[in-house]
Formats: C-alpha cells, structure tokens, sequence
C-alpha cells in the first residue's frame, strides 16, 4: 500500500498537449476513481501512473518516491486492462503466476499464492482452462487475479467492466469493492460511466479535455458540484439547467417563470443558470409544468416537461395519472438547487 | 426384408440422393483436374526412375537399378549432403535474420512504410537477374567484396568465391538467404502485428524484461505463424534450382551441386531421363519428412482458437 501524488502532470502527443497540467492527491488505501467524458485523458493519465506513458511534464510519486523515469517493473503496481490482456497461451493458473515465475518465486510458493486468490475470485474450478475457454466475466476475474497474485502498492483498472453486460458489471462493481475491502490496497479506477464512479469511489476525480474539474466524495460532488461540467456529469438523470437571472428577490427563468431562489443566495446581476436535480422537483406547488413524457418505472415516475420555457426531467415519487399535454404543478426544493455563472460555469457560493 | 425391385430407384437417383455420392460428384472436377496435372506428371516421374528412358529413345523397365546405379554414386551421395548442408544453413540463418529484420519493423520507426517495401525488393526481382547479380558480386576478378576487402588492407589477392568449394558452397548459402529473407520477415512481421500491444505492455507490468517480453510472450505466440513460414522457407531451399544453376551449375567440382540440379543435369543435358528421374523421386522422402515435421508443428496448440 502506498500513497499517489500527482502533481502537475502534462503530456503531449507531438505538438498537442492533452494533459495540461493535473494534480491528484491520493492516499493511503483510498479508492479512487477518475471520471470523465470519452477522450478527457483518463486512460492516458492511468497509463503515465503504470509508467507504459511518458510523462512530458511534472511528477508522479507512488509512496515518496518520484516514479516519472522508472519503468512499469519496478513501480510495483499492477494493471487490469480494458481489454484484460490475458496471456492466451498460459492457463489461468500461469496467467495469475506469471509475475511471481518472473521473479523466480517457487512453484510451491506460486502456487500458495495462486489458489486463494482464485478462491477469492471463484476461479478455483478454472486454473487449467486458457483464457479463451473462459467467459467475459470469468477473464474479467482472471485479470484482477492476476493483479491480486501480485500484492502490488497500487492497483490500476482501466474500465474493466465496460465490456460486460449490465448485470454482471453490477455484479463485478460489488465484488471489486468488496476486494478492496478486504484487502485495502490503494486502487486508481478509470471508468467513464458515472454511476460506477459513485458508488465505488471514496474520492471521486472528474476530469475533461486534459483537466481536473473536481476531487471529491461522491456525495460532495453530487451536493456541491463545483461547476456546471460536473453538475452535469454526476447525476442521474442529469441536474436540469435553467438559464436566467435574478430579479427581485427571486430567479426569472428567460421563460419568464420565477423560481424559489435558494437560502443565502446574493442577487447577482450577470446571467445565471438555475441547476435543479430531477428529485429537487415534487408535485405540488405552484409552478406550471407541461408534461411532454411520462415513463413510469413503477418505484417512481421520470416526467419530461416544460417548465419556465426549458425542458426540464423530474424524477416523482408518487404514481402520475396525467398523461402528455396536461400541466401538473410542482414545487422546488429550494435548499437543493444551485447557482451557477452562466459565463464561466463556475458555482455561485451558497 | 421384402424384395421390392420396383420400386427402387434408379443407380443415378441414389447417388444423386445420398449425401456421400452428391459430395463425390461435386468434388469429380476438382478430382479430375488433380489427377490430371498434379498426379500425372508426379506419376510419370516416378515411372520414369524405374526406366532406363533416355532423351530420343522410351525405355524399358529396369526395376531398382537407377537406384542401385546412384546408391554407389558419390556424385549423388555429395548432392544429398549439399542439399541438406544447404537447407539446414539457409533456413536457420533465414529464420534468424528474418525475425530479427520482422522485430526490428515492428517498432516504431521513422520512414517504416518505406523500409517495410524496402525489404521486400529481393524478393520481388526476378531470380535469374538477383542470381546474375549474385554471380558478378562473386566474380573471381571483379567481386566489389573482394575490392573493397582488399582496400582496407584485409586481403592481399581476390578471394575465388565461386572456385573454391567450400568458398562456393557459403557463396550459395549467402545468395539463398539474401533472396529469402524478405519471405520469412514480412511473414513473421505479419504476424507480430497479430499479437496485441497489451499483452506486451502487461508483461512489462508484471515485471518482464524486454527479452522476458521477447521469450515468454511475443515468441510463444508467433510460433503458429513461425511453423508455417519455416515449412514453406525449408521446401522453397530445399527444391532449390535457379539460384543454383545460373551461380555454378552445380561445381566447382559438384561441390554445389544440390539434388535439383543434380536430377536436371543428368535428365537434360545428361539425356539420361530416367536416372535424373530416380534423383528427383530421392528427393520425397526427405520433402515427406519436412511435411510431416511441419504437420506436427502446424497443429493447433491447446491455447488456440478453435483447437478442440
Ligand atoms: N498515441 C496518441 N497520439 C496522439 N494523441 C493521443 C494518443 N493517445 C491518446 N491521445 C489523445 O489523448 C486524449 C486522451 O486520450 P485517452 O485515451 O486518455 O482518453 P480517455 O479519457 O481514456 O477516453 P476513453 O474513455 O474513450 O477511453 C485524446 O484526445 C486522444 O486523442
Ligand atoms: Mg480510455
């Protein structure tokens, strides 16, 4: 176990930057995930950690030790890829020995360590298969065996789940958690889907276009996005925007809708945009909404209308009788919404 | 059983019904254009070893006795160890340097595409002329190797390349894997492209050196594709003529001469068809065991898709 700093990290392709400039604390045993839109530089920063990437410019520590000129062997990491990268050559068992054999541990001692990690993982019936006699789960879990085998300071994932199907990632999001309970090793998690990032993470980074847009617990960013990138991002269905600004004491949508202004909430004069999570929203009240779809899911009712001129989603707890075209009213919880600069993004203080 | 003659169909309608004899009719034209220009003429070489055939006059059956004849020929007996002397060398220095050249083209480097052509050229021109060249390369008097060695002070006289025997028999050699290498590195180039960079970049994680890399990961998965080249590059040495035949036609005294040439020589020129014939069909068995070889080699390892 070991600790992760980054500081200031760039890397560039040629003449392209597409890191500019990134800095992650993590600590000792943390659970972190890197989130973001495809393209932000996830995998590329997981890849500068695991040293198969350059780093152009600033530091990677894992402990206290600067790792930017080591290579991968001698980080102590291991990496579980997107694809798995299993050796197709090698059993199950060879594949989850193969770093220990490297280093010329005993087949004894190879084998002490191989088969309680697949006991862990429920590989144990699977040693002498080769990998394309397994499942896309059970390669999923050969992979992580493999990291496992290796007790590594850090581990690295690189969207292992993305190539499951729906249920089964559920499944694997429980048991990678689960591991790292158990085991409490410092893990680095890339995945671009946020509900993975919520509820696996203890810390949460949200990354776009190269940058860090936000560090923090996933209830954090859910409660106090720190801009509208991420109040968009986490969350769903996503928070729903509304462009406006305020006036006399409250917020007049550019519909001309107003909108209960949150506690504390300064009137600022430049355009804002009014951010309102889907279960912000609740029947009752006295704002106008103008219901386009209704798709009931039987726990609750996801409504798509128009409110204030802008199509909003409202996640309702109750059952709807009223179908398209007709108007309910809602209410808005003010503690709930968030103000943001319509120019910069950036969250208004409240 | 109740004898119904009928009701039964006609010959015709049942093959026509049953699986096997619609599967035997569909194969007859592949079958007939086998038998027709592939087994004839293998057939009638064979035949002919058994011949006293020679140019202008059909023969009679003679049983062994070309193979008697050669048995206590020493001419023969120095082609067959050329030949083999000849495959082993060429192949192993092809394999080696083939990989070698294929490794080296699956980096990352500057100008690849223009290099990857590059390498292709012996391949690409035509025998007689890279053999004519060849032939220049080791002229006795005007060999640019034997000049330039010269220059530098190394020889006082010009090495006799294609004179000496065992001089001849390296010159060959040299010829052979110059123009094979092309085969064996962009096969094996294609091959080194199948295995994904991943499994590379996982062994350097798991704490691999790049020669642990080389070994244990790229190597063990380029062996299906190394079998096949190695067959198709021991088959194409060890029929080998062209090369051969426009270097040295075989000398300096045999000391070249392969069991193609050999076989051609004493068919052709020699007019003795039926002896040259009995060296050819000497030639199978040791083609036999090269496929066979090949067969085991060219088996589905247990790691393979599609191998049970
Ligand atoms: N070898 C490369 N050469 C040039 N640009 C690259 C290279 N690899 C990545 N990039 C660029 O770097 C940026 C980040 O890529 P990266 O693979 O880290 O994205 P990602 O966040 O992992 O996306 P995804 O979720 O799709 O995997 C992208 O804009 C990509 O085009
Ligand atoms: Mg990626």
């Amino acid at each position: 176990m070991a600790s992760v700093t980054i500081r200031d990290v760039r890397k560039s392709y040629g003449a392209v930057e597409v890191m500019h400039g990134v800095s992650v604390d993590i600590d000792e045993g943390e659970f972190v995930v890197l989130v973001g839109p495809s393209g932000c530089g996830k995998s590329t920063l997981l890849r500068m950690l695991a040293g198969l990437e350059h780093i152009t410019a600033g530091q990677i520590l894992i402990g206290d030790k600067v790792v930017n000129d080591l290579p991968p062997k001698e980080r102590d990491i291991a990496m579980v890829f997107q694809n798995y990268a299993l050796y197709p050559h090698l059993t199950v068992a060879e594949n989850m020995g193969f770093s220990l054999k490297l280093k010329g541990v005993s087949r004894h001692e190879i084998e002490q360590k191989v088969t309680p990690a697949a006991e862990i993982l429920g590989l144990a019936h699977l040693l002498d298969r080769y990998p394309r006699q397994l499942s896309g789960g059970q390669r999923q879990r050969v992979a992580m065996g493999r990291a496992i085998v290796r007790d590594p300071q850090v581990f690295l994932f690189d969207e292992p789940l993305s190539n499951l199907d729906a249920k089964l990632r559920v499944t694997m999001r429980t048991e990678i958690k689960n591991l790292h309970h158990r085991l409490q090793t410092t893990t680095v998690y890339v995945t671009h889907d946020q509900i993975e990032a919520m509820t696996m993470a203890d810390k949460i980074v949200v990354m776009h276009d190269g940058r860090v847009e936000q560090i923090g617990a996933p209830l954090e960013l859910y409660d106090r996005p720190a801009n509208l990138f991420v109040a968009g991002f986490i969350g769903s269905p996503a928070m729903n925007m509304i462009a406006g600004r305020i006036e006399g004491g409250a917020f007049v949508s550019e519909g001309g809708q107003r909108l209960p202004l949150p506690p504390g909430a300064h009137a600022g004069s430049g355009k804002l945009i009014y951010g309102a999570r889907p279960e912000a929203i609740t029947l009752g009240g006295d704002i106008p909404l103008t219901i386009l779809v209704t798709e009931p899911t039987g726990a609750e009712t996801h409504v798509v209308g128009q409110l204030g001129g802008t199509q909003v989603t409202c996640v309702f707890r109750e059952r709807l009788t009223a179908g398209p075209g007709e108007i309910v009213n809602v209410a808005i919880d003010a503690a709930a919404v968030h103000l943001f600069d319509a120019e910069s993004g950036v969250r208004l203080s409240n | 059983m109740p004898d119904q003659p009928a009701s039964r169909p006609s010959l015709w309608r049942r093959i026509a019904e049953s699986r096997n004899g619609l599967g035997f009719l569909f194969m007859l034209p592949a079958a007939v254009f086998l038998l027709c220009f592939l087994t004839y003429p293998l057939g009638l070489g064979v035949w002919l070893g058994f011949t006293d055939t020679r140019i202008g006059r059909p023969g009679e059956f003679i049983g062994l006795e070309n193979y008697q004849w050669l048995n206590d020929d020493p001419v023969f007996w120095l082609s067959v160890f050329n030949t083999l002397f000849y495959t082993t060398i060429a192949s192993v220095l092809k394999f080696g340097l083939g990989l070698w050249l294929a490794l080296l083209l699956n980096r990352h480097l500057p100008a690849k595409n223009f290099f990857r052509a590059i390498i292709l050229l012996p391949w690409v021109v035509p025998t007689v002329l890279s053999a004519l060249a060849f032939w220049w390369i080791f002229d006795s008097q005007f060999s640019i190797i034997s000049w330039l060695l010269m220059k530098w002070g190394l020889i006082s006289q010009p090495i006799n390349f294609l004179g000496d025997p065992w001089t001849a028999r390296w010159s060959v050699i040299a010829a052979n894997v110059w123009r094979g290498i092309p085969f064996v590195a962009i096969s094996l180039l294609a091959g080194l492209q199948t295995i994904p960079q991943s499994l590379n970049e996982a062994a350097a994680i798991d704490g691999a050196t790049p020669w642990q890399r080389f070994t244990k990961v790229t190597l063990p998965l380029l062996t299906p594709i190394i079998a096949v080249v190695m067959t198709f590059s021991v088959l194409f040495t060890f029929t080998d003529f062209q090369l051969i035949y426009v270097l040295t036609r075989g000398g300096p005294v045999n000391a070249t001469h392969l069991m193609a040439t050999l076989s051609f020589q004493r068919a052709i020129p020699g007019g003795q068809l039926g002896e040259g014939a009995a060296i050819a069909v000497a030639m199978i068995p040791f083609l036999l065991a090269a496929i066979l070889f090949s067969f085991f080699g060219l088996q589905r390892r247990k790691w393979q898709q599609g191998a049970d």
